[in-house]
């Protein structure tokens, strides 16, 4: 049914990313439907996007860790103009800020809902989208059919 | 007041090529005309330009976004530089200026040519999404790999971002980012060089089409095909050129907030923040000295927040400071982007800005020229992303 729902305001292909070591976990974490953050196991401090050192305590013990993939929807924008070839609009693009810690964000697309009815401040868990070797994740509105 | 480098700069020359969309120039012969009218505007001999820099270096590939670099338009007018430099990791695109101004203050350099050009309205005529970033390319890198997989391949998104937040936050509404719009193009009414000349009203504004909400497409720069050059110049070396030199008075380029091209640390006050209050700590000037204002307009949000972040007004209080477009306009008392900025007169990223400041403390605006003799000018550039600058000029 959320697949469904998704499917509608879904886009037919995406850029994807030719991810670094650094990136990889963050890409393909959803193999398993789980999203993982850097976090570091010194200070336990999330990061994003991933980096090698943590930038608070410069610990190296930086891994990707398991996050619940709630959060909050920061600011967002429905985007009517097609940039690109292939680009079907509109579409929204949002800043999620994660359960775990709010100052991380993920820049996403909102699915599941039209785009009038998305708002900051609003409830949204992570799904993903497969393409090729990559798990993009996304988000949709909490309190959806399965959830 | 510390004598800081800059202090021993000026500005005493600048160039701009033809502006159109598209113009029939290759981005070489943009900026050749626009520098060789620079050093001529100074009365300088190309043989004197010991110096050149420029944002960010050519970008070889068919966005427009930079055609012309250092090495071509150096073989083109057969300059014979003493240093040279072109960089994209800076302090907004006036980050050129400030490798200028180092440049000229460690001694390397006693005249730097600086340039700017772009050829994007050219690039889009000849291929529809050329300068959406990571365009041609089958897997996206750098920067690009956070924001291309969602559809965010402009800057139109990013700062609907921050506009939505600062209109969720503050109560900022349309109609305040329609008065910036507005007055953008009330002054290229005034400007012969402008791309767009015909008067807009409120009205026009919200029957824009939406691009990314907030932002309809009157918020949106203008695309074009220019160059720009400036002459940046040692103070001794400027006092008997053609016209009175431009000091450098004060150059922001500090950041501190952890912003990153794909998000910055707060949406409603990035680290523009950082390099107005550099700016103004080397400065004898406060905001209420500044008599012009070229604000970097990529979009309309961006004027908005320079204007706070400047200290012109208190955080958040972009909107209401507007005073229905009264105080910005070229008879009000802080006259911003009096040439019609990016909006109106077309895209030259920042170094547009520049030479419109320059025009202004010249005396030089005919149709647009702010009334009372302007002395003193804050230029910014960038905005957000981990990308802004400023600077104050004065003509003494």
């Amino acid at each position: 049914m959320i697949e469904k729902r998704a499917e509608r305001w879904q886009r037919p292909s995406r850029q994807l990313p030719d991810w670094t070591d650094d990136s990889r976990p963050f890409w393909t974490s959803g193999a398993d439907g789980v999203l993982r953050i850097n976090r570091c196991a010194d200070c336990g401090t999330y990061h994003h996007p991933p980096a090698p050192i943590c930038h608070q305590c410069l610990g190296r013990a930086v891994s990707p860790t398991p996050v619940s993939g709630r959060g909050t929807i920061v600011s967002f924008t429905i985007n009517h103009q097609s940039w690109m070839p292939g680009l079907p609009t509109p579409f929204v693009i949002a800043y999620v800020g994660i359960d775990e810690q709010p100052d991380i964000w993920l820049m996403t697309n909102i699915l599941g809902c039209a785009p009038e009815q998305v708002a900051i401040g609003q409830r949204v868990r992570v799904v993903f989208e497969q393409q090729e070797d990559a798990w993009i994740p996304l988000f949709i509105p909490e309190g959806l059919a399965d959830d | 007041m510390t004598d800081y480098g800059e202090k021993r700069t000026a500005i005493t020359g600048i160039g701009l090529s033809e502006v159109a969309r598209p113009s029939s120039k290759s981005g070489l012969a943009l900026t050749v005309d626009a520098a060789l009218a620079a050093i001529a505007d100074a009365g300088l001999t190309r043989a004197e330009i010991d110096g050149i820099a420029t944002y960010p270096g050519a970008n070889w590939d068919r966005s427009g976004t930079s055609p012309t670099g250092i090495p071509e338009l150096r073989l083109a007018l057969g300059l014979k530089p003493d240093w040279f430099t072109a960089s994209r990791e800076l302090a907004g695109q006036l980050g050129c200026i400030f490798s200028a101004v180092s440049a000229i203050a460690a001694g390397f350099a006693r005249h730097v040519l600086v340039f700017r050009t772009l050829t994007e309205a050219s690039a889009r005529r000849d291929l529809k999404g050329a300068t959406a970033h990571g365009a041609g390319r089958d897997r996206v890198i750098g920067i690009h790999e956070w924001t291309a997989p969602y559809g965010a391949v402009s800057g139109a998104p990013f700062f609907a971002l921050h506009a939505q937040r600062h209109f969720h936050d503050y109560g900022t509404t349309s109609e305040h980012l329609g008065r910036i719009a507005i007055n953008a193009r009330a002054n290229a009414v005034r400007n012969s060089a402008a791309i767009y000349r015909a008067p807009i009203t409120l009205e026009d504004y919200l029957a824009s089409r939406m691009i990314a909400t907030p932002l309809r497409l009157y918020d949106c720069d203008v695309p074009v095909d220019g160059s720009v050059a400036i002459i940046v110049s040692a103070a001794d070396a400027a006092r008997d050129l053609r016209r009175p030199p431009l000091k450098i008075d004060a150059i922001g380029s500090a950041l501190r907030a952890r912003d990153s091209w794909f998000r910055s640390e707060d949406l409603t006050q990035t680290g523009a923040a950082d390099a107005a209050a550099m700016m103004w700590r080397r400065s004898d000037l406060t905001p209420d000295d500044i008599q012009v204002a070229q604000l970097y307009d990529g979009f309309s949000i961006h004027t908005l927040m320079w204007l706070e972040a400047l200290g012109f007004c208190g955080r958040g209080e972009g909107g209401p400071f507007l005073d229905d477009g009264r105080r910005i306009a070229l008879d009000g008392p802080l006259p911003v982007n009096t040439g019609g900025g990016q909006l109106s007169a077309g895209r030259l990223h920042g170094l547009g800005h520049l030479h419109e400041a320059c025009v202004q403390l010249w005396g030089i605006g005919d149709a647009r020229q702010v009334q009372g003799d302007p002395r003193r000018a804050v230029v910014s550039a960038g905005y957000g992303g981990g990308f802004n600058g400023c600077l104050t000029l004065i003509r003494e």
